[in-house]
């Protein structure tokens, strides 16, 4: 079998949603889907679409409301919560109180699956936390707290903390939302390298699509009727795909620019 | 931390030499050694009086300020504290109930043998532990974290009018005992109930430091700690119990005291400059037993009478809490 083509997480049937009450809510049915091994792939789709429970789903936030999540041909929801933090690390953007811990603390939180009752850390443990905070370009504010960064340099610690979780995937949910365009093309590059050189997985939920292009081996692109469509991003782009994530008549996309543009 | 012990043993010693009868060090030296000091009754005074009272203040202050550290981590919420939350509260009415059952009266904890005494504490948790349960139930519908200390504060008033009203049903002696034990306390833990009491709180205190490792995990949230491993449920239903039991088995003894629990997790974090549980929590105690052996040397310390505990943690909180609330700009746990 070829490497490259190698699936580490595949969805079958799956519907996700959520419960309101007795009510179920379901956002995307019979979604079937493969995550390639080693590659960026980004799951894109307007506001409201279903990225974030998707995703959620995906990382075991929420249980599925149907069908399965296979790991490595496992179902996820059979594996405990120890090997499945060994297995997935995310990144959110759920607020954290995370403000009086240094990089180095918040970065080591990430050994938590690997260490004992008390969560000290070994000297394995600090050489990975150092390897994750230096991965980021984080060293020389190692030991500024969290507080005093801003939120392009939180948003890297965040990744250096998955990073240090040592997990063959990373989910990234928004990783750029709150960030201003500089910041972005950071991150961005950032997760290129971290899939390039430091072999992980990443799947990354946005809207900020013309960017993240710019980084993509894959795309999963969620189109207005709520059918997910997977593919190379460069087959995508060529097809129109991305044509069809928008309501009918407001943007179309342009291959030249990358970019959407408005339909005159 | 070094400093902070050295503050919390001089207060201790401070409130072993100093009380409304005056008694030479030399003299007390010599009682702790063992020796009589040839007065009988400053023997009883610092064996059965002053030591007991310190082990109380100190063990009851590193309750109630973890009791709060925990509080604040499971709800994420900085202002959380048992007596805010009204956890003083409800293991207040717990043990009013029983109290009043038995024909006793609150607060009256010393005189009774050790069957009795478990029976009031189980009743103190029981209570703690309804007005827990309640705080988890609305935490999940009220998802703001200032509606949640308004329950927290209505479920006090509750709970103490319900004392009150069971209160009216009890002898006068019963009713001057409930004031009294309303006032706070470290007094009311003689030497033959001492041994349990210890034994609680440092058990809980031993099961809480258990659990810094979920408690930072926390402190990114409850999505991030369960990626991390934390089972988030059985975690926070750990963490609430073992709260519950620091809050009730104080409060049962010693009154509700106030302001410990919201305040000192508080000056921990200033005063170390971090939100990391592996440290913060055994500073937390350290401070707890300082807060209230200070208030204890306040209370006792004088040739004045016998001043309340509850009015001196006040004079303490209050200006800490209103410096935090107009700095929580500048103070890193906030950002």
């Amino acid at each position: 079998m070829n490497c490259e083509l190698e699936e580490i997480l595949t969805t079958r049937d799956l519907a996700v949603g959520y419960r309101d009450g007795k009510r179920v809510k379901r956002l995307l049915e019979n979604v079937n889907l493969g995550l390639r091994s080693g590659r960026l792939t980004a799951l894109l789709g307007r506001n409201g679409a279903g990225k974030s429970t998707l995703l959620r789903a995906l990382s075991r936030g929420d249980k599925p409301i149907d069908g399965t999540i296979m790991l490595r041909g496992v179902d996820i929801g059979t594996l405990s919560n120890d090997e499945w933090s060994r297995l997935v690390a995310i990144v959110t953007t759920d607020r954290i109180a995370a403000g009086a811990l240094t990089v180095t603390e918040l970065v080591a939180l990430g050994r938590q699956p690997y260490t004992g009752l008390l969560g000290r850390l070994d000297a394995d443990d600090r050489d990975i936390v150092a390897d994750a905070i230096a991965a980021v370009g984080l060293n020389d504010k190692a030991s500024r707290y969290i507080a005093t960064l801003s939120d392009g340099e939180r948003q890297k610690a965040m990744v250096a903390r998955a990073l240090a979780q040592q997990t063959p995937i990373i989910m990234l949910d928004e990783p750029t939302a709150f960030l201003d365009v500089a910041s972005r093309i950071d991150i961005l590059r950032l997760l290129r390298h971290v899939t390039d050189d430091l072999g992980r997985t990443i799947l990354l939920s946005t809207h900020d699509i013309s960017q993240t292009l710019t980084v993509t081996d894959d795309l999963w692109v969620i189109d207005r009727e709520g059918h997910v469509h997977s593919g190379k991003s460069t087959d995508l782009i060529s097809n129109g795909t991305l044509n069809n994530v928008f309501p009918v008549g407001s943007v179309r996309f342009n291959p030249e620019h990358m970019d959407y543009e408005a339909i005159k | 931390m070094a400093s902070g012990i050295t503050l919390m043993v001089a207060l201790a010693v401070a409130c072993l030499l100093m009380g409304s009868v005056d008694i030479a060090p030399g003299a007390v030296w010599d009682i702790i050694c063992g020796h009589s000091s040839g007065n009988t009754a400053w023997d009883i005074i610092v064996l059965r009086s002053r030591l007991p009272m310190i082990a109380t203040a100190a063990l009851s202050g590193a309750a109630l300020a973890v009791a709060g550290l925990l509080l604040q981590t499971t709800f994420a919420n900085p202002l959380a504290g048992p007596s805010i939350l009204g956890v003083s509260g409800g293991a207040g009415l717990g043990v009013a109930v029983v109290m009043l059952c038995t024909g006793g009266a609150v607060g009256d904890l010393a005189g009774l043998t050790i069957g009795s005494n478990l029976s009031v504490l189980m009743a103190a948790w029981l209570g703690a532990g309804a007005v827990l349960a309640v705080l988890i139930a609305m935490a999940g519908v009220v998802r703001s974290n200032t509606m949640l200390l308004i329950v927290g504060v209505l479920v006090s008033y509750l709970t103490g009018s319900v004392v009150s009203l069971l209160n009216s049903l009890a002898t006068e002696e019963g009713v001057h005992n409930y004031v009294a034990w309303g006032f706070g306390t470290f007094n009311a833990v003689g030497p033959d109930s001492l041994p349990l009491f210890a034994a609680i709180i440092l058990l809980c205190l031993l099961a809480a430091a258990l659990m810094v490792k979920p408690l930072n995990a926390m402190l990114l949230g409850d999505r991030y700690a369960a990626n991390l491993g934390v089972n988030v449920r059985h975690s926070r239903v750990a963490l609430l119990a073992i709260t519950g039991l620091l809050t009730a088995t104080v409060t049962a003894y010693c009154g509700p005291i106030g302001f410990v629990g919201l305040v000192v997790p508080h000056i921990a974090r200033l005063a170390l400059a971090t939100s990391n549980h592996t440290r913060l929590l055994p500073c937390c105690a350290v401070a707890g037993a300082s807060v209230t052996l200070l208030c204890t040397l306040i209370s006792t310390g004088g040739n004045h009478g016998i001043i309340p505990i509850n009015a001196i943690t006040p004079i303490i909180g209050v200006p800490v809490i209103i410096y935090i609330i107009l700095n929580r700009r500048r103070i890193s746990y906030f950002n």
